[in-house]
């Protein structure tokens, strides 16, 4: 692969965002849509290296480490979340059945 | 005294502090102390700058930089209009604190921090001369207020203070949109981000956006004032607040509206005020009128009080906008009475909450065998809010009314109609309160009379009859400071 | 002695001052020991004033004391001035000595008041305010002496609070002449706008130069305060009500001085109205109807007091008449025999109620002469002044002098004036006949004090004598009075039919004073016809006081009840429900299902994208 030319790159990168979209949306287990959002996630990472490597410049991987860091933050809030709900007593993973907060 | 000014603010603000800090250990009357030496403290400062006196009309200036980037200074300057409110916000204060003893048991340093921390920002109003500055505390100031009201409120506090609060802020923004158009204006200008009051004043004059930023400065001001469309919040207000808020509020936050028409509007945009002085005397004028008709109707002491005091913040529109030089000295010795009559006034319908548990007038009547030194009190500041001849309120109305004399005779007649219109709510109110047979309240034995509650309307009453008789000084103090190139001395950039 | 000047106002206001801070705490006999020193300082004072000053070098025109400047902004400067000329000493005087006595009635009136401390600081308040009123040069203080003495007026009535009707009269006292005080404010500003000034003086030297309309405009307004202060048509009705008040108030204030201001406000500025004809006439228009207005109501009185508050009100028009036909000699000479004999007949009054318990119904009295002879003297001379007999009352000369001039303007004048003569000695020996003859309906008790008889004397001997200092040329030709005022107010003009008109004003109400014996005579006397249409008209003020209640009283608060929630706020609440509205609607997207909000997120996103791009 050409690091000058990030389109392959770029092209992985919106494969795994939509996949990871049509998870979160598809997808009714806590637990998926949280492994789903952590694909989103990198592959918005993903993107920044691509792009990071066409114009030579550090910032790409900066903010690739920025978004590990809020990738596991995410995951640690998400599973606590879960683990409460389950802990409160909720015998299923299944997200739609937390609709109390609506209009 | 170089740093008199900027201690003027944060004098009261960390004097709060203390007093909030001291209310975690010590004797419950630590924090009201404080308090108190606070204040004097800054009646020493203000008794040290009014001595004071260089500058055409300006008297004190400081600057300092604060976020360079953006060109925004912390800038103060007093002239004689910011030098009289300044001693009228700190009239207002001293009998908020002092009489606050008595009502407020739970938390008193939050309240003291909290009455503090406003006063602190009013000065900050009167004092800023840097745009983005002066947005600061206009919105700083009413924050503790929201606290006060919503802490020690009456029963329908929480509506009260979100009509309150959407009705301020919301005009702020229209005011922050107005100042960043400045700025941007003048950098586009002249390439420089500044939001320097002197610098911008020169732009704002010649922008063909002028009358619509000053629109945005205007509404802002009518709303805080309140005059008519905008009063609606304030009656509410005035009516669900504790007394020492509705002192505040009517004392003085009105006045930091007022203040602003004058620095703000009228001196920042002759032409444009020129252009709607018509629509803002007749809206002014309507107030008095219609407001007074309104005041008639309540039942509720603090409703009659608060329609009362928009009624008069409409001859401070007409004194304003008169565009002349009598109209708007007339404009601040009205507000200088206007804030020292209206405390008043809802320092006495406070005691009379206090002590009869009622402010519906139905339920009142026959007080004044009861409290015969407060029915005295009363009749001498409902005399005053009529606008007795002697009595401040009065040269206010005459001045403002001789400055619109010159706009339009007809919107002048109808506002000294208006004198017509405030004496049959006023003498209403003291029939149903004080005149007539001693209903059942009345006829409880109510106690002795407060001796500070009638210290503190002894020194308003003595102020009110000296304005009244002599004013002469109080003018001469009054002078606006002039925007005009020369008088900028004083204006220089401060050192990066 | 112009150090003195200011003297005279100051001693008043001291005792007031004294008096309230004094808080109620001093004993009835100190508060009225203090009272009557400091009025009869000022007594004192006003008349070594006048007598210095009539004395003086320049004893015909004017001394100024400055005090001190009031407001001096923008070219417009305006001070608190005193100036002592011929007519201000002559109203400094009436207000100054017949002030002392009455004050000196109230005393002895009031002595068993608890309240009466607060009774001296508003009258002594209202003395001090009304001796600023005629003794300023500046228009400006005259306005303070003006609206304080309106607010000393509003105490005074509304004096004896625990009773509504009291607080309702004060009230209406107030609002009634505030709007000829507002009337008057808009003068100013007009005058001080014109002339940059409201000095007197400068305000009439500037008047010949000023536009014709300004100046009509002016005098109209000022003739509206006048108006309203004088409780002449269409704005009395307040004056039947203030009755309300202690009766030395009535005596003081609406009968001798605070009535009168307008008129002297007036005559002050006659150079002023004599360029507008237009509004003389009016003046003299609205003179003529009052006389006639209040006799008719004053026939038909019941209460003691408001056939004196109407007969106050008909004098009042007569002085008006006066002025407008420019007789503002005649009209001062009638201020000052009115203000004798006026405060002399509601003293003896006074004192009448005082006897019989409070009751003020002369229906209810009757037969009095015997009980107390010393009052029914004072009365006497009092009502024979009032109807002005000839030759040997203070009213009649006076009366004379209007009915004279009003003549030499318009004979109709003076026929409306014969007119109210003859009604007038009519209404006031009824009065005297009901309440001093026949059966007695009610017991006299106690005695009148000397402190109350020394006033009744010397007020009553000025009754009688006080018009010889103005006494036609048929008749001997005496001009003390007009002498003394001609410096300020002009030469007498030369007048005709004078031996004719003074036969017929002499006949007239001894005429009256017959008809009314026939009428209310001891015995055979008709029963009162109260019932009557329009009798009831006549006693409730010729159904003005109706007229105003339904057309801007009632309505005025009626609609200011209907909208006391104020509609403007209530379209503030529609702006609030529509927000609500739309925030109920897009709740409606807000199902709680996450999976749904990623998919609104990500339809955004894309939408947000496309339109960037």
């Amino acid at each position: 692969m050409n690091p000058g030319d990030p389109i392959a790159a770029i092209a992985i990168a919106s494969i795994l965002f939509v996949i990871g979209l049509l998870g979160v949306m598809v997808r009714r287990n806590l637990l998926f849509m949280l492994i789903s959002v952590e694909i989103m996630l990198n592959a918005a990472a993903l993107a920044f290296i691509a792009a990071g490597a066409r114009w030579h410049a550090a910032d790409g991987q900066v903010m690739f480490l920025m978004i590990i860091a809020y990738a596991a933050a995410e995951a640690a809030v998400g599973l606590a979340i879960v683990l409460r709900m389950h802990a409160a007593g909720r015998g299923t993973l299944d997200a739609d059945t937390g609709n109390r907060l609506k209009g | 005294m170089m740093f008199a000014l900027p201690a003027l603010v944060a004098l009261p603000f960390f004097g709060g502090l203390a007093a909030w800090l001291s209310d975690l250990r010590g004797p419950a009357r630590t924090p009201w102390l404080v308090s108190l030496v606070t204040l004097a403290l800054q009646a020493l400062l203000l008794v040290d700058l009014s001595a004071t006196t260089f500058g055409p009309g300006w008297r004190a200036h400081f600057a300092a930089p604060w976020v360079s980037m953006l060109g925004i200074d912390i800038r103060f300057d007093m002239d004689g209009v910011s030098l009289v409110l300044l001693w009228l916000n700190l009239l207002i204060a001293i009998p908020t604190v002092l009489l606050c003893t008595r009502h407020v048991r739970d938390r008193p340093g939050l309240y003291q921090f909290l009455l503090l921390a406003t006063i602190a920002g009013v000065n900050g109003v009167f004092l800023s001369t840097d745009m983005f500055l002066f947005f600061c505390f206009w919105e700083l100031m009413l924050l503790p207020l929201f606290g006060v009201l919503l802490i020690w409120g009456h029963a329908d506090r929480a509506r009260v203070t979100l009509k309150f609060f959407l009705f301020t802020q919301g005009s702020g923004l229209l005011m922050l949109l107005s100042i960043l158009a400045l700025a941007v204006i003048n950098a586009h200008d002249t390439g420089v981000l500044t939001f320097n009051y002197f610098v911008l004043a020169q732009v704002a004059g010649h922008s063909f956006l002028a009358p619509t930023i000053m629109l945005g400065f205007l509404i802002a001001f009518a709303v805080k004032m309140p005059m008519l469309p905008f009063h609606v919040w304030q009656p509410d207000t005035y009516a669900e607040s504790p007394t020492a808020a509705s002192v505040l509020l009517a004392g003085i936050l009105s006045k930091t509206g007022a203040y602003g028409m004058i620095r703000f509007v009228a001196q920042m945009f002759p032409s444009a005020t020129a252009q709607i002085a018509p629509l803002m005397i007749a809206l002014g004028v309507i107030g008095i009128l219609y407001c007074a008709w309104l005041a008639v109707a309540q039942d509720d002491v603090k409703r009659v009080i608060a329609y009362s005091s928009i009624s008069h913040l409409g001859y401070i529109v007409l004194g304003v906008f008169s565009g002349t030089r009598v109209g708007t000295e007339g404009a601040v010795i009205q507000m200088v009475a206007h804030g020292l009559s209206t405390g008043a006034l809802f320092i006495i319908a406070g005691f009379v909450e206090e002590r009869t548990g009622t402010r519906d007038m139905r339920r009142l009547g026959g007080l004044w065998p009861a409290m015969p030194q407060f029915s005295a009190f009363a009749m001498f500041f409902t005399a005053a809010s009529l606008g007795l001849p002697g009595i401040g309120n009065f040269v206010g109305e005459f001045m403002t009314l001789l400055g619109a004399w010159q706009i339009s005779h007809v919107a002048t007649f109808l506002a000294a109609f208006g004198a017509v219109l405030s004496s049959v709510y006023a003498l209403t109110m003291m029939k149903r309160i004080f005149y007539g047979p001693a209903v059942i309240e009345g006829s409880q034995p109510l106690g002795a009379p407060s001796t500070p509650h009638l210290a503190v309307l002894g020194v308003a009453t003595v102020l009110l009859l000296v304005l009244g008789f002599y004013p002469q000084p109080v003018l001469d103090l009054s002078t606006p400071g002039s925007l005009h190139p020369q008088s900028l001395s004083l204006a220089e950039e401060p050192a990066r | 002695m112009a150090a003195l000047l200011p003297l005279i106002i100051l001693c008043p206001l001291a005792v007031a001052v004294i008096l309230l801070l004094s808080r109620g705490t001093m004993p009835a006999r100190a508060t009225c020991g203090l009272v009557g020193v400091g009025m009869g300082l000022c007594a004192l004072f006003g008349v070594i004033e006048a007598v210095t000053f009539l004395n003086g070098p320049d004893s015909t025109g004017a001394l100024h004391v400055v005090l001190w400047h009031w407001i001096h902004v923008g070219g417009f400067d305006t001070s608190f001035a005193l100036t002592l000329d011929r007519l201000s000493l002559v109203m400094m005087l009436v207000v100054s000595c017949i002030g002392f006595l009455i004050l000196v009635y109230a005393c002895s009136y009031m002595r068993d008041d608890p309240d009466i401390a607060r009774f001296f600081v508003y009258m002594n308040l209202f003395v001090a305010s009304m001796l600023l009123l005629v003794l300023s040069s500046d228009m400006i203080a005259v306005y303070f002496g003006w609206e304080g003495v309106g607010v000393c007026s509003y105490l005074l009535i509304g004096f004896w609070y625990h009773e509504t009707p009291n607080a309702n009269a004060a009230r209406k006292a107030f609002v009634v002449t505030r709007i000829g005080d507002a009337l008057f404010l808009v003068a100013l500003l007009l005058l001080a706008t014109g002339v940059g000034s409201l000095d007197f003086n400068a305000v009439i030297q500037a008047a010949p130069h000023a536009p014709h309309a300004a100046i009509t405009l002016a005098t109209l307004l000022l003739l509206g305060g006048a108006v309203a202060k004088s409780a002449q048509l269409p704005l009395q009705t307040w004056l039947p009500d203030a009755m309300a008040g202690p009766t030395p108030v009535s005596a003081l204030i609406h009968a001798a001085t605070m009535v009168t201001a307008g008129v002297y406000l007036i005559a002050r500025l006659h150079a002023v109205f004599l360029l507008t004809p237009g509004v003389m006439l009016l003046c003299a228009v609205i003179g003529f109807v009052t006389i006639l207005f209040a006799a008719g109501s004053a026939l038909v009185q019941t209460d003691i007091k408001r056939v004196l508050a109407y007969s106050t009100m008909s004098q009042l028009g007569y002085m008006y008449m006066a002025l407008g036909c420019g007789a503002w000699q005649g009209a001062m000479f009638h201020l000052v025999t009115h203000a004798f004999f006026k405060a002399l007949l509601f003293m003896a009054a006074g004192s009448i109620i005082l006897r019989v318990h409070h009751e003020q119904d002369i229906f209810k009295m009757g037969g009095l002469r015997q009980e107390m002879p010393g009052v029914f003297w004072a009365f006497i001379a009092g009502s024979a002044a009032l109807a002005g007999l000839p030759l040997i009352t203070a009213g009649y000369f006076s009366k004379e002098m209007i009915l004279t001039s009003a003549y030499n303007v318009a004979p109709l004048f003076w026929l409306g004036g014969i007119l109210g003569a003859f009604l007038t000695s009519i209404y006031i020996f009824r009065c005297v006949f009901i309440t001093f003859w026949g059966e007695a309906r009610t017991h006299a008790h106690g005695r009148t004090g000397i402190v109350q008889a020394v006033p009744l004397a010397i007020l009553g001997v000025l009754a009688i004598i006080g018009g010889w200092m103005e006494v036609p040329d048929s008749l001997g030709s005496v001009h003390i009075f007009s002498n003394l005022l001609s410096p300020v107010l002009g030469e007498l003009p030369e007048e005709h039919g004078g031996a004719v008109l003074l036969l017929i004003g002499s006949i007239v109400p001894l005429i009256g004073v017959s008809l009314a014996w026939m009428l209310w005579k001891p015995t055979g006397r008709a029963p009162e016809a109260l019932d009557q249409p329009l009798v009831r008209v006549l006693r409730a003020d010729w159904g003005f006081d109706a007229l105003y209640d339904v057309v801007f009283v009632r309505p005025y608060l009626a609609l200011g009840r209907l909208n006391r929630n104020d509609f403007i706020d209530r379209l503030y609440d529609l702006l609030a429900s529509v927000t609500q509205f739309f925030g109920r609607a897009f709740g409606l997207m807000q199902t709680g299902q996450v999976r749904r909000y990623a998919a609104w997120i990500a339809v955004g996103t894309v939408l947000a994208l496309c339109l960037a791009v």
